[in-house]
């Protein structure tokens, strides 16, 4: 068969000389190597104290944002929840009642928004789907827990603290 | 026999216990921290500062995990195994001079257990016991990895303990006793056996690596073909024995080392130290260093073994066999043509 790159080497093998079968030239050279290691800089990030900074493309935890205003920006058209591949998102639409314009954008609201962070895999597409740049994957990285119903986020967890006036 | 010697040598006996299993508990840790620092980590780092308490908190989590016995093995030998390894790594240790004797109250006090005049081959028969607890345990647990283990272990201490023993008869032929004690005193100030007997301590050392089952020969535990080796089916506190006692092994090979080839608790200008710190403090000062030597061998220990890979079978055996033992005959005939040149003279 022809080569398909000419990046192919053949490696000899030679048989061990006398230095090479007593093992401990090279045992001592790998000692010298592990030793030096000892005095180089830990690659150590001691995690919960301090964190690894993340990318600009890092995708988190997911949370739902407020305009301006302070109001969500949800108006619980679903897109996200139909570009779900791993089908984690579920919502319940409302109807904005007289007097809450200042918590809800527009007309319809999500009155419950849940994503199952077990099902959830960060691809964004739920990100990209949504037409009122309402929900971001800007987040940490999502914490343990010992249920699984613990890991449905609901609205209390997602929405994003209200504007402090 | 007196009531004043019995209590001196109950305090021995129970300070140098203590001693031994503080050191061996606290070599967990080390060897953690060494392999973390060897390879750019921190290691433990949690329990208490500097995760110092590390050891305690194995303890703890060994003692509270459940024991299982596994239905098919042969009760009595499962338990008799880890107990038979923890025991015979515990009574090595009796043999050795820890220092000069010290002076208290105008009682020479020996800071050694017992002065048994064939001290060296008491110490040879206690490692080699110290395989049975491993071959009991792999034995009994009934599983065939445990088996293969067990069947390693046994062949490898075989093999092993004669070119040990060839590289300790050359020792005996300068040093014309077998008393650990006239060993070390004969090593006053700098006069170190490893002067005398380079080819045989290198020969000691690679045998003691292969006696306490360390890396690069801890093929009876080798983790990549036979799961855990000879303790796969043991948990909890049994487990922990049995790892207690490879550090123990470790300990006492350190020490055994230290005192036939590294000069016990000899040091340069030790009658100018024992003369100004006076007969107490001075042979205590001599038992420091021996300790000293002791951690720096059990460094090393654990500096090979985070530096080797584990060796092939086969390339242990034809280490042990072709490459050792003539290595030790060969130095045993040097010695003993040296030593007779060096009479005639």
């Amino acid at each position: 068969m022809e080569p398909l790159s000419n990046r192919k080497k053949v490696l000899e093998q030679k048989p061990m000389n006398f230095w090479e079968r007593l093992y401990l030239p090279a045992i001592f050279q790998g000692m010298g190597i592990t030793f030096k290691h000892m005095f180089k800089k830990k690659e150590t990030i001691f995690y919960p104290e301090v964190e690894r900074e993340f990318s600009e493309n890092w995708r988190g935890m997911h949370s739902l944002k407020r305009d301006e205003q302070g109001r969500e920006r949800c108006t619980a058209c679903g897109l996200c929840a139909l570009s779900c591949p791993a089908e984690a998102i579920t919502m319940i639409a409302a109807e904005r009642q007289k007097g809450e314009e200042a918590l809800y954008r527009e007309e319809k609201y999500a009155a419950v928004y849940e994503i199952n962070m077990l099902r959830c895999i960060f691809c964004g597409l739920c990100e990209e789907a949504c037409p009122k740049e309402a929900i971001y994957l800007d987040g940490p990285i999502v914490p343990a827990d010992y249920l699984r119903k613990d890991f449905i986020y609901g609205k209390d967890k997602l929405v994003e603290e209200p504007l402090k006036v | 026999m007196e009531l004043a010697f019995i209590i001196e040598k109950f305090i021995v006996v129970t300070v140098i216990f203590l001693i031994s299993l503080t050191i061996a508990a606290y070599s967990t840790l080390a060897e953690r921290k060494i392999a973390g620092y060897l390879q750019d980590r921190v290691g433990p780092n949690r329990a208490g500062p500097g995760g110092m308490f590390q050891p305690l908190a194995d303890g703890l989590k060994m003692f509270f995990k459940e024991e299982i016995i596994p239905a098919d093995s042969s009760k009595a030998l499962f338990i008799l195994g880890p107990s038979l390894a923890l025991l015979t790594s515990l009574i090595g240790s009796a043999v050795i001079p820890w220092g000069q004797s010290i002076e208290i109250a105008d009682r020479l006090v020996s800071l050694q257990i017992a002065d048994v005049n064939v001290g060296i081959l008491y110490i040879f028969g206690v490692v080699s016991l110290g395989v049975y607890g491993i071959m009991i345990g792999g034995w009994a647990s009934n599983n065939k990895f445990s088996l293969m283990g067990a069947i390693r272990a046994a062949s490898q201490s075989i093999s092993y303990e004669i070119p040990m023993g060839l590289s300790i008869i050359a020792l005996l032929m300068t040093t014309n006793t077998l008393s650990m004690k006239e060993i070390a005193e004969q090593q006053h100030g700098i006069n170190w056996n490893i002067f005398y007997q380079p080819l045989g301590f290198l020969i000691f050392l690679v045998c003691s690596f292969a006696e306490t089952n360390r890396t690069p020969f801890d093929l009876p535990e080798c983790e990549t073909e036979l799961v855990g080796g000879y303790h796969t089916e043991y948990s909890g506190f049994k487990m922990g024995a049995f790892m207690f006692a490879e550090y123990l092994n470790m300990f006492l090979a350190s020490a055994v080392m230290s005192t036939l080839y590294f000069g016990g608790y000899n040091y340069p200008g030790m009658d100018w130290v024992n003369g100004m710190a006076g007969p107490l403090f001075g042979p205590l000062i001599g038992m420091g260093v021996l300790l000293l030597k002791i951690f720096a061998f059990i460094f090393f220990f654990m500096w090979v073994r985070w530096t080797v890979p584990r060796f092939r079978y086969d390339q242990l055996m034809n280490l042990g066999w072709k490459v050792l033992i003539p290595l030790a005959i060969a130095n045993i005939v040097i010695t003993g043509i040296v030593i007779t040149i060096y009479d005639k003279l």
